[in-house]
């Protein structure tokens, strides 16, 4: 132990960081690697098809973006159990006042949107102003949210939606554009990465050396382009894909690059230290609510756009996948830890093996048994390499 | 002559990377209280944890007896079934539980596999006897003060068949009365035949206690020496391997007559209507250490706390800093005025484990390392080095995640989060609890730093030399007032503790 590493002596140290910091990610992608080969193996390669993997990432679009509130939640301290009933509930009503009342596509979608945070706000007061706990607020809110949903559509399945509102969760942004957008996003990443350094050494900070920044990066664009390319293949890139990147882009910053993100971290991690470190407890837990209900919106939207349809039983159990999610991809229960991208890879992880046992055509019943089996597992894994 | 209740013979322990022990012997005598010595990090909690059993036999070599037998422990409950019972620093009871539940927990008194609560409850009254504590056995441990659950420990420890009893930093967080009444029932069970392992960082104690001394550093044996050969000083420069000139790097220098902070006739009541503060005036000035003593349940760390906002309650009088008035209302409005709190507690209140250094450092300031509302982490780096080197932390780098850290490492991170934000008022509660000589000499020299930049320091501490030692001028508590100020000329040990226990405060403090 020294002190603290300055510019001269301490290229190794964070060399030898950085790559450790990595190589808990890349459990994770492993396991998706793995994943994609074993199923690859069993489906004669259908799985890895562009068909499939467009559909792939269309089906889990609903929950990674539940799964990006949840891990908000969840870093804060908390948990909430009613975002499936919530998505179920804002798709319902987008539902409701666009068949029966004839709302427009954009109205009925801010109206999901406003319902969620509405409901969010609901719960976050209760948990934040009240102390009570997560755990029985939002269970309370699985039972009204239902409730409501069933009350509001009489027990009716509510369809068809406008044209507009299907396009949401079933259309593709075309071959040309993108490619496009695919190009955009890497320059904007060489670009970001080279402020970044300039920065940091008219700083007279320690920098990882240009090869690992640079080959990071090219890695990523490989895989950005790599994608592109799949998805093009079959009909271009999904829209809901598109949006769950955007959201994530938005919440990736705001949990690492804004006051709120790191105190949400604070809080979860103690909440005692949090508070005479004069961070306000209550106001921040009850955005994180505001935040994940607003998103519960959105996913149900897609929801009810991808099923040309609103049903009563919409999002039922859908809090546990983005539990699962969240927890999968290293989000502490305890609070305090966890990463959006991680829940991402989480989400992608439990949508694969649906979609995988269901191309294998295995029961129903196993899915739950091994989703249930590899949840418990990745758990294992992570306490266990700690140690 | 010499019979020995334990032998460690040559033990070395190795982790990953690091020896923590080399080939250390340490022997203790029949009935003796031995107390064992060094910094942090000199292996004195590795080697208990070698003879509790917690590292069990085959992950360390060397050799145990206990009265003259080799052991093998595979497990803490073999070491305990062999009479040795470890209480840790932190205390290992259940709050909710009542004294005697807790006393005979995992033991209790059946009668055909039910419990027999008049036996357990008069089995524990037989104990509270004999250790000393007049308190109903039904009472909760939570009601009790640490001082209070410290000897329920111990007697705990003794309705088992103890033998050897390692007491870890005992006193760490008692008053000076709760230390009397710990150091009378070790004398106690020293006349009755216990023997004894004292580990202490209070050295004062270790003198007036123990018989004989083992000093381990860096992982070595250094000296086993009975008492009478041995002085503070001896065993400090042995400990540190080097001679400390000076325990306390009191500086002496002209203070300022500005008032930095000021507090008229402040009283603070809490949620349930009790008066916690009553009717306090001081006033601190710029550059000064004002030293805060007095016995536990005096109110110093609620006056302070209460200041700075994170008390519940109502509270009056006038609070002013740096000649402004104030309204704080909670933490947030403190820092603001120029207040900065750093508890007793570290890693309860101080500071977030599971985050890095760098993100420690700043959770106070981040508007110091913000830009149009973003973070701008270079920058956060850049300040959390430049602030975290000034305090002269040691950590493999500001990425490490602060629950890794040593205590006075740890320390000294919530001092820097604390002076990033430059503050006018820095409030020190207990600042050196816990932490090795070398690390405490260096919180000094940061106190002395920053009054010679014109903070006004203000340091609550339980140990008496430490306030003696450093302190401009010394306010001494009691009852939730203010019982007496001493200069730095005037003030002894004796006359704080007469303020302390002065009048009827006396009582009030026995009651509580």
């Amino acid at each position: 132990m020294n002190q603290l590493p300055t510019v001269e002596n301490s290229a190794k140290v964070n060399r030898g960081l950085s790559f450790k910091v990595d190589l808990q990610a890349y459990t994770l992608i492993i396991a998706l690697v793995l994943i994609a080969i074993i199923f690859g193996f069993f489906t004669g390669g259908e799985f890895l098809s562009s068909r499939n993997i467009s559909n792939l990432f269309t089906q889990m679009s609903v929950i990674a973006v539940l799964a990006i509130g949840m891990t908000l939640i969840i870093v804060a301290g908390h948990i909430d159990l009613s975002v499936g009933s919530l998505v179920g509930l804002t798709g319902g009503v987008a539902a409701i006042l666009q068949v029966w009342y004839d709302w427009n596509t954009l109205m009925a979608v801010l109206a999901a949107v406003v319902i969620g945070a509405v409901f969010g706000l609901w719960q976050g007061w209760w948990v934040a102003y009240r102390a009570v706990p997560a755990f029985i607020v939002t269970l309370g809110g699985m039972l009204i949210f239902r409730g409501i949903l069933i009350g509001l559509s009489k027990g009716q399945t509510v369809a068809p939606m406008n044209a507009s509102f299907k396009e949401i969760g079933n259309s593709y942004f075309p071959y040309i554009p993108g490619y496009i957008l695919a190009v955009i996003s890497i320059v904007l990443l060489f670009v970001w990465t080279a402020h970044n350094r300039k920065k940091r050494q008219s700083m007279g900070l320690l920098l990882p050396t240009a090869k690992m920044d640079y080959g990071k990066i090219s890695a990523y664009s490989f895989f950005i382009l790599l994608i592109t390319y799949m998805l093009n293949r079959y009909l271009g890139i999904p829209l809901p894909i598109l949006i769950v990147v955007v959201l994530a882009g938005i919440f990736i910053f705001i949990s690492n690059k804004t006051a709120f993100g790191r105190y949400v971290y604070a809080i979860g991690g103690n909440q005692e230290a949090a508070a005479l470190s004069g961070i306000n407890i209550k106001k921040n837990t009850l955005w994180v609510f505001i935040t994940m209900g607003a998103l519960a919106g959105v996913s149900g939207v897609l929801l009810t756009s991808r099923l040309n349809a609103a049903t009563v039983s919409a999002g039922n159990m859908y809090e546990l996948d983005a539990i699962a999610a969240c927890v999968i991809g290293g989000t502490s229960l305890i609070g305090g830890k966890g990463k959006i991208v991680g829940a991402l890879i989480g989400a992608l992880i439990m949508a694969s093996i649906d979609n995988g046992m269901s191309m294998m055509n295995i029961e129903t019943f196993w899915q739950y048994i091994v989703k249930g089996l590899i949840l418990i597992f990745a758990v294992w894994i992570d306490i266990s390499s700690k140690k | 002559m010499d019979t020995f209740a334990l032998e460690m013979k040559g033990i070395t322990k190795q982790f990953p990377g690091v020896k923590a022990l080399d080939n250390v012997t340490f022997s203790v005598r029949k009935g003796e209280i031995h107390a064992l010595c060094g910094e942090n990090g000199a292996g004195k909690s590795t080697l208990m944890k070698i003879l509790s059993g917690v590292y069990p036999h085959g992950t360390y070599d060397g050799q145990i007896l206990i009265n003259g037998q080799e052991v093998r422990f595979k497990s803490i409950k073999e070491s305990q079934d062999a009479g040795v019972a470890i209480i840790y620093q932190e205390l290992a009871l259940v709050e909710e539980m009542s004294v005697a539940e807790n006393l005979f927990l995992s033991h209790e008194y059946m009668r055909a596999k039910i419990i027999n609560w008049n036996k357990v409850y008069s089995e524990a009254q037989k104990w509270l006897d004999q250790i000393g504590l007049d308190i109903d056995p039904q009472t909760k441990v939570g009601d009790l003060t640490v001082g209070k659950q410290q000897l329920i420990e111990i007697a705990k420890a003794l309705t088992k068949k103890t033998d050897i009893l390692i007491l870890d930093e005992p006193t760490a967080a008692l008053t000076e009365s709760d230390v009397e009444i710990l150091m009378k029932l070790l004398n106690d069970l020293r006349a009755k035949g216990v023997t004894c392992i004292y580990i202490s960082h209070k050295l004062g104690e270790v003198m007036a206690l123990a018989d004989s001394v083992t000093i381990l550093r860096d992982g070595q044996t250094i000296s086993t020496d009975p008492i009478r050969e041995l002085s503070e000083d001896k065993i400090v420069t042995k400990m540190v391997g080097r001679e400390l000139k000076e325990l306390f790097p009191y500086e002496a220098r002209p203070i300022s007559n500005e008032n930095i902070l000021e507090v008229k006739n402040y009283s603070a009541i809490d949620e349930s209507g009790k008066t916690i503060i009553d009717n306090v005036s001081f006033s601190l000035k710029k550059g000064e250490i004002l030293g805060i003593a007095g016995l536990m349940g005096a109110g110093r760390s609620e006056l302070f706390i209460s200041l700075f906002g994170g008390l519940k309650g109502k509270k009056s009088g006038t609070v002013l800093i740096d000649d402004k008035a104030t309204d704080i209302k909670r933490p947030v409005d403190a820092i603001k005025a120029g207040l900065a709190y750093v508890s007793e507690d570290r890693k309860r209140y101080g500071l977030v484990l599971g985050m890095d250094i760098a993100k420690n450092t700043t959770l106070t300031a981040l508007n110091k390392v913000m830009k149009l509302k973003v973070i701008d982490q270079a920058l956060e780096v850049k300040r959390a080095t430049e602030i975290n080197n000034r305090m002269k932390l040691k950590a493999p780098n500001l990425e490490t995640k602060v629950g890794q850290l040593s205590g006075g490492n740890q320390q000294k991170v919530v001092l820097s989060k604390w002076i990033l934000n430059d503050p006018k008022v820095l409030i020190l509660d207990e600042p050196t609890r816990g932490i090795d000589v070398g690390a405490k000499y260096e919180i000094y020299k940061i106190i002395n730093e920053l009054v010679q930049q014109g903070v006004g320091i203000v340091m609550i501490s339980s140990e008496l030399p430490e306030v003696l030692g450093m302190s401009d001028r010394v306010l001494v508590m009691g009852g939730g007032t203010i019982t007496g100020e001493l200069s730095r000329k005037e003030a002894t040990q004796e006359k704080i503790m007469t303020f302390a226990t002065g009048g009827k405060k006396r009582e009030s403090v026995a009651n509580s």
